[in-house]
């Protein structure tokens, strides 16, 4: 385990932060928003990412990838997050790339791992069917019919589902609605009859699809993993997505406090900086703490998804739970703090406030998570 | 690596050795051995633990050898740590002299200094008081007024220093004196080491809301103090007060996660008082608030390793200098929560009626509230993260 970042993990980051504040700040998630753009994100500067490596950062060299880990990936998203950058990076890059990683037949790893690396094809996970993430309250059904699957059922808060070349859909091949046991994972085709797609629009400005199967027909070839054994990869899939989002979450927490400790140092109100104020001082203080918390608990959790898998699930809850407290505490002071123009379009503060809503959502609340942590404490 | 793994299994037989059985037993505070004139052993084969200890350097691992101390490095030291933690081995001395004086001699004093008191710490002869506050000098200590005149051969002290810890059972006292009252605050203030025992030193306990008498105000009247007792150089004691209290934030910021106390965690403490259904607890607020608890005080202890590999590998972060703040308050929750948890049972003061761990707990409560106002209250960590990390401006 290291808490600190070696030397090449540092080049990453200024490498990362570089790159993205010249290439894609938060005014083009801005345009992409103004502009009502139909992808959601920039397919050349996905494009670009992609040649620098980073849709393949966690993938092994004999697939391709550069094969940096986790804790390389999260130098990036945190970058990305500080930016606020559109892309799939997050929905196919890691949780996709995971999913095959995790789950896929050595054929699908030969095919479809080379072409994500390469940008060329994107995926996107099918889970959720309620409007709180209950990963195994799965009511999408998976008949099985000689050689094939028949899927039938309804998703939504499908993260760049509307994009996605090919979707990884979590349904139920056996068992009650709400068992871990008998839930299966498949790859289909966006375009395969029988799949709908509707786009939704969130605060946040990103992209999140309603998704509905209706009889579509899966080959067998296209399970991942076993049929009814889904469980064993979803659960260290979601986790390496909840650690991974909590990367990024990190990402607008500091940039979200930064921009708020440079204004406190710019804004005169009674005759002097407004940074001088000791009840702004103290709250500033205060997140600078959990801050640091964050930061040392988000890289033990980096470094858990490459040396020690066994730590993994509490790590990934308090991960996200610390991170999903932080964001929200930073983003909602950013806001306060910038007074009347904080509640503005025009200062981009309201971006931040707004992505991470959304992130706090995604694989789990902080209610879900500390429910989750607490019941592997035994309590 | 290889040489540390090779200590790390030295240390590990050595301990195995040489640990009596009773002193991997968790310790009541009255078994913690202090050290000094007026220090007792609790028993014998505390005493033996301590000797064995002290022999090997081990009473304080990382200071030089040359001093009496260990001369281990951080790993090493840190690796020492972790197998006594392994065998539950009791700190065989505690005292501010391990942890604060010694660390401002080796830095700041000179080579007699070195010779008169880091042995004597070390070997446990001398226990140390602290005389920092002052009945109008608290938060703001640079202020002090406690003043030590030149009278040529010795200084001569007058003043007084307040919630002195233990000053009753002390033998020396390091103190913060004025030497010059016509400069701006900071650079007239002194360090000196004054022995307790010499004639105008006098001291009154006073007691505290967990029923102890911890800390007492310590009276300084026409006290001769010799001029090869002053470290660093005159009115240049503010720069080793400002040391020393890194040691001491430092020391109360682990004191959470590093507890000497077999003390009732919250975790089991839950087991032992509150109802449990399908292996939930039932009071949903109070499971909420114990998860909280663990999540804070395991991101504190990786902030702790962090902070810890940071040093090794030479970054700096703001991370030390949030500690403190967090360290305590996460204390005081604690506290709090074992009281919640407890219900009645956490209310007992005294007698037969409750167990010595309620007892104990509830006593610790007290204290808890204790440690966000010693060594600089949170509201003066937090006005110092905001000019030292953040560089906020001041009013
Ligand atoms: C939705 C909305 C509607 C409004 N409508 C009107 C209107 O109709 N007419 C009108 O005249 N105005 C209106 N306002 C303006 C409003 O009154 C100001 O935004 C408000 O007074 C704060 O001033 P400011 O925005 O300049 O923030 P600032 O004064 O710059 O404050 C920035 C931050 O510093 C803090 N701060 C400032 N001084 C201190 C201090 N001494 N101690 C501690 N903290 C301090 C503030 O609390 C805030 O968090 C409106 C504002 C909003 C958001
Ligand atoms: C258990 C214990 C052991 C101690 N042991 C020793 C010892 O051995 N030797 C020794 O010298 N001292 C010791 N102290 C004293 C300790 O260092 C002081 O209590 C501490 O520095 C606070 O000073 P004060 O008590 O005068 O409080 P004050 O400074 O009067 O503070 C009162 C309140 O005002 C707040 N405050 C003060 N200034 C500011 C500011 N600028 N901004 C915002 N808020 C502010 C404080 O945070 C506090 O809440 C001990 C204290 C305790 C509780």
């Amino acid at each position: 385990m290291a808490l600190v970042l070696n030397e090449e993990q540092r080049l990453l980051q200024d490498t990362a932060r570089d790159f993205l504040t010249s290439n894609a700040p938060v005014e083009a998630l801005r345009m992409l928003r103004d502009n009502n753009d139909a992808v959601g994100y920039s397919g050349q500067l996905w494009q670009q990412m992609a040649d620098m490596g980073w849709a393949s950062i966690i993938l092994p060299e004999a697939y391709g990838g550069l094969d940096f880990g986790f804790v390389g990936l999260g130098v990036i998203l945190e970058e990305s997050g500080r930016t606020l950058t559109a892309s799939p990076l997050f929905a196919s890059a890691v949780v996709g790339a995971s999913a095959l990683l995790l789950g896929g037949s050595e054929a699908h790893k030969q095919t479809l791992l080379p072409a994500i690396a390469s940008g060329k094809l994107t995926l996107a996970l099918a889970l959720e069917e309620s409007h709180h993430h209950r990963p195994t309250h799965i009511a999408t059904t998976a008949e099985k019919q000689g050689d094939s699957f028949l899927l039938n059922g309804r998703k939504r808060f499908v993260l760049d589902g509307h994009s996605a070349d090919k979707l990884i859909v979590v349904a139920r091949s056996s068992g009650a609605e709400s068992d871990n046991q008998g839930l299966s994972l498949f790859l289909v085709d966006r375009t395969t009859s029988g799949v709908t797609c509707q786009r939704t629009v969130l605060m946040d400005s990103r992209n999140a699809s309603n998704i509905q199967f209706e009889n579509v027909v899966v080959p067998a070839t296209d399970l991942l993993g076993d049929a009814d054994e889904g469980w064993k990869i979803l659960e260290p899939l979601l986790d390496r997505g909840r650690v991974a989002i909590a990367a990024e979450m990190m990402g607008y927490s500091l940039e979200a406090f930064d921009r708020t400790v440079a204004y406190l140092k710019e804004r005169e109100q009674f005759g002097a900086l407004i940074g001088s104020f000791q009840a702004l001082q103290h709250r500033k203080a205060h997140m600078q703490s959990e801050l640091e918390l964050c930061r040392s608990v988000l890289l033990q959790a980096l470094s858990a998804v490459d040396d020690s898998p066994e730590d993994l699930p509490m790590l990934a809850s308090l991960a996200k739970t610390k991170l999903n407290e932080l964001v929200k505490l930073v983003t909602n002071e950013a806001v306060q703090m910038h007074g009347g123009i904080g509640v503005t379009d025009e200062l981009e503060i309201g971006f931040f406030l707004k992505r991470a809503r959304v992130a706090i959502q995604i694989f789990g609340d902080t209610g879900y998570h500390k429910d989750r942590y607490a019941t592997l404490c035994g309590y | 690596m290889e040489d540390l793994e090779q200590f790390r299994l030295d240390v590990r037989e050595w301990l195995e050795a040489n640990c009596p059985e009773s002193q991997r037993q968790p310790m009541t505070p009255e078994e913690q051995y202090w050290g000094g004139r007026r220090g007792e052993f609790p028993s014998e084969d505390a005493r033996r633990w301590f000797e064995r200890m002290r022999d090997k350097g081990w009473t304080a691992p990382e200071w030089p050898t040359e001093y009496g101390g260990g001369g281990l490095t951080a790993l090493e030291g840190r690796v020492l740590k972790e197998e006594m933690k392994r065998i539950h081995a009791r700190t065989p001395l505690y005292g501010i002299g391990i942890w604060m004086l010694g660390p401002a001699v080796l830095e700041y004093g000179n080579k007699e200094q070195k010779e008169q008191h880091i042995r004597a710490i070390v070997n446990g002869e001398t226990r140390w008081a602290q005389g920092y506050s002052e009945p109008g000098a608290g938060s703001d200590l640079a202020s002090l007024q406690c003043k030590a005149e030149d009278k040529g051969d010795h200084f001569l002290v007058n003043g007084s220093k307040i919630w002195t810890t233990a000053a009753d059972r002390c033998d020396w006292i390091f103190c913060l004196v004025r030497t010059n009252p016509n400069v701006k605050k900071q650079e007239g203030i002194s360090f000196l080491l004054i022995d307790m025992d010499d004639p105008g030193v006098s001291t009154t306990p006073i007691a505290l809301i967990s029923g102890e008498s911890e800390f007492c105000q310590t009276f300084f009247d026409d006290v001769k103090v010799p001029k090869e007792n002053l470290v660093a150089e005159l009115n240049k004691g503010w720069s080793v007060a400002k040391a020393l209290l890194v040691h001491e934030r430092k020391l109360m910021a682990e004191m959470g996660s590093d507890s000497p106390r077999h003390i009732l965690v919250p975790n089991m403490a839950a087991h032992e008082y509150l109802e449990f259904e399908n292996g939930k607890i039932v009071d949903a607020r109070l499971r909420s608030d114990l998860v909280d608890y663990d999540m804070q005080m395991q991101a504190v202890a990786l902030t702790h390793f962090r902070t810890f590999e940071e040093k090794s590998a030479g970054i700096r972060s703001a991370a030390p200098m949030v500690m403190k703040y967090v360290g305590t308050e996460a204390e005081k929750t604690k506290s709090e929560l074992l009281l919640a948890i407890m219900g009645s049972r956490g209310l007992g003061w005294e007698g037969d009626e409750f167990n010595a761990q309620e007892i104990d707990t509830v006593r610790l409560w007290a204290m808890s509230k204790a440690m966000t106002i010693a060594g600089g209250s949170s509201e003066i960590q937090l006005n110092l993260i905001a000019k030292n990390v953040l560089e906020l401006p001041q009013s």
